[in-house]
């Protein structure tokens, strides 16, 4: 993991008192709300439905066990005992008091972690791969990717004030679990014919009011231009991008408005202004960046575990969770665990600080201190041995952590909804609690397969409804809350945005019409053919008949 | 004619909080004093306005209630009472 240098410590250690002085000369009344409302929100604090929320950036994903150990300690201190991991990556406190923020902020400066840009028009937490340094299939690994980016984008005086808010995400692996495609810019990273490294670079996707799948400007950017292309990018973004409609303000918008071909254009001319300048980062800086990422120290193992294989054979709980809850590890007798925040009837991406201490020390025992959350609401522990994967999943069980549902129906995308947000105008995750529940039979979860369900509480699309197999968008209607069901949406290296399947429906009504979406799967699919596929190959309506057959 | 009460958040630890008939804040929803008609709105966003320069509160705004001071609108009924998948938190965790 990376370690924070002096400059780094540096930096969080100011801004902590910095904003010490600011609370409290709000406190004080010498600083008026609307004085004061954007330094809380450049320091990740907002004000919600019930109180303040804080939004804790987690660099692409990555957390070691002292700084889960410290989240925990902070939810439990600070807020009401537990936290909200988020589809940035993220995680959110729904209770601090803006008078103990300042002391919160200076306990997650001793672990190296900060809510530096969770908030404003600025370049974002930068997310990535939950897979990176495990994955089988791995180019090249994606967080130091995203830390360069990380370094280069924190407090960019000329990035500060963007039109809008700028997401980046970076995979290392042609199979895209970051959803790279549907991001301000998304980055691939590949090999070209000669074995060199280098960056599929796509602009412009999005989801909120008006989704966008990026285009790629670029099928092969060469390693060491990476910060220039970014920079010609922002420049050409922060210069042309609109700032009299926040709707509009997105790149999405100016990429698709422009028109791809001039947009790339544009950032091609920019770009000669500026590459082979002081921006690129000298490829001594990439390599001391680099270090920080070499791999563990993995045993060298002969291959599969035989005494995993004996557990799987005797034990059919723990062989659901596998087939489900663990991936393939680039070193032989290693494995990947996912560790979903979907129990049943759970709300989706909630952790209580026990069980984030649980991660903790289970990380510390058996994956090398490292974690990692996924955009998708869950935790990862990257490199455990198959030999551990029987006591790490007995253990989880006790916590309440080991829902074998990774991928199923149940593994629910929800955003925190009207239950907390202001700019909620629909509840969300008690939707998910219901559909879990209404789905908790293990057998019927792996007959439907693999099916990526996301709700969303707002038109705003932090739960990616969007990119949902199937995607349920909360919205008022005179009071009363409806859902707008879309179908064949996906996030991953084949995107695709889904398709309303017709008018909404009330809050009771949403069970019953996944249900019938998933029967009415069943009753078509071809053989093995997922959800998705099943969409994909008939459209839409022997769905839509299913659903509004008495219309 | 709609029944109104004034709602804010509280600035140093954000909860929601109603403005009283005494001019303070409550946690409570049914302390709130109720309110009749544009000028008793206006009169009461102009005690709430004090309070927030005061830096005693924060963003206050009128919210519609029925009779019996509960919230018309989902989006205030959650307010008053707390997360509706949290019953053991919030408000409405104190009964």
């Amino acid at each position: 993991m990376y370690l924070y240098d002096a400059i780094d410590q540096s930096l969080v250690d100011q801004r902590v008192e910095q904003f010490r002085g600011q609370v409290q000369r709000r406190m004080a009344g010498a600083l008026s709300e609307e004085e004061f409302k954007p330094l809380r929100l450049m320091n990740g604090l907002y004000l919600q439905l019930h109180a303040y929320m804080l939004r804790v950036a987690i660099p692409y994903g990555t957390l070691s066990s002292d700084q889960m150990g410290k989240l925990a300690q902070i939810a439990r201190v600070y807020d009401k005992g537990y936290g909200h991991f988020t589809t940035r990556q993220n995680l959110q406190y729904n209770w601090p008091k803006l008078e103990d923020m300042p002391d919160i902020l200076a306990e997650l400066a001793t672990v190296q972690m900060h809510a530096l840009q969770t908030s404003g028009n600025c370049i974002r937490n930068v997310t990535a791969d939950q897979y990176a340094g495990a994955a089988a299939d791995e180019v090249a690994d994606p967080r130091i990717v995203a830390e360069v980016i990380r370094q280069w984008s924190t407090l960019h005086p000329e990035f500060s004030f963007l039109p809008r808010k700028f997401k980046i995400a970076v995979t290392g692996t042609a199979r895209d679990r970051a959803a790279v495609r549907v991001h301000d810019i998304g980055i691939v990273i590949k090999r070209d014919a000669a074995g060199k490294i280098g960056y599929q670079v796509i602009v412009g996707g999005g989801l909120g009011r008006t989704p966008k799948i990026g285009t790629t400007l670029r099928e092969f950017l060469p390693e060491r231009h990476l910060l220039s292309y970014l920079e010609a990018v922002l420049r050409v973004y922060n210069q042309a991008g609109r700032r009299d409609n926040k709707y509009k303000a997105r790149i999405k918008i100016l990429v698709h408005e422009t028109g791809a071909a001039e947009f790339a254009r544009q950032v091609e001319a920019e770009w000669q202004e500026v590459r082979d300048s002081a921006i690129e980062l000298p490829a001594e800086e990439y390599a001391r960046i680099a270090m920080f990422f070499k791999p563990p120290p993995f045993k060298n193992l002969a291959g599969d575990d035989g005494e995993f294989a004996r557990h799987r054979l005797e034990n059919r709980d723990f062989t659901h969770w596998v087939r489900t809850n663990v991936a393939s590890h680039k070193r032989p007798g290693y494995a990947i665990a996912n560790i979903t925040l979907k129990p049943e009837g759970g709300i989706p991406g909630d952790a209580t600080a026990e069980q984030m201490d649980a991660v903790a020390a289970l990380a510390e025992r058996f994956s090398f201190s490292e974690i990692r959350v996924t955009h998708e609401q869950n935790l990862v522990l990257p490199h455990v041995r198959q030999a551990d994967l029987f006591e790490l999943w007995q253990t989880l069980r006790r916590h309440d952590l080991a829902a074998p549902n990774l991928g199923l129906i149940s593994d629910i995308i929800a955003c925190p909804g009207m239950d907390y947000c202001a700019l909620a105008t629909a509840r969300s995750t008690p939707l998910a609690q219901d559909i879990s529940r209404h789905f908790a039979d293990l057998e019927r979860q792996h007959n439907i397969g693999e099916l990526k369900l996301k709700i969303s509480g707002c038109i705003n699309a932090c739960g990616h409804h969007h990119v949902g197999h199937i995607g349920i968008l909360g919205v008022d209607k005179r009071g009363e809350e409806f859902y707008q069901i879309t179908i064949g949406g996906s996030a991953d290296e084949a995107p695709s945005i889904g398709t309303i399947v017709g008018p909404a429906f009330p809050y009771e009504r949403v069970v019953e019409v996944v249900e019938t979406l998933t029967a009415t799967y069943l009753a078509i699919r071809s053989g093995t053919e997922q959800f998705i596929d099943t969409v994909k190959r008939v459209g839409l309506d022997p769905f839509k008949e299913a659903l509004y057959a008495d219309h | 004619m709609t029944t109104q009460v004034i709602s804010a958040n509280r600035l140093g630890d954000g909860i929601v909080v109603y403005l009283t008939a005494c001019g303070d804040w409550a946690e409570g929803i049914v302390q709130a004093r109720l309110v009749d008609g544009e000028a008793q709105g206006e009169a009461a966003l102009d005690v709430a306005s004090v309070a927030a320069a005061a830096s005693i509160i924060v963003d206050p705004y009128l919210i519609d209630v029925d009779g019996e001071r509960r919230p018309t609108r989902n989006r205030e009924l959650i307010r008053a009472l707390g997360p509706t998948v949290r019953l053991d938190i919030g408000k409405q965790a104190a009964g």
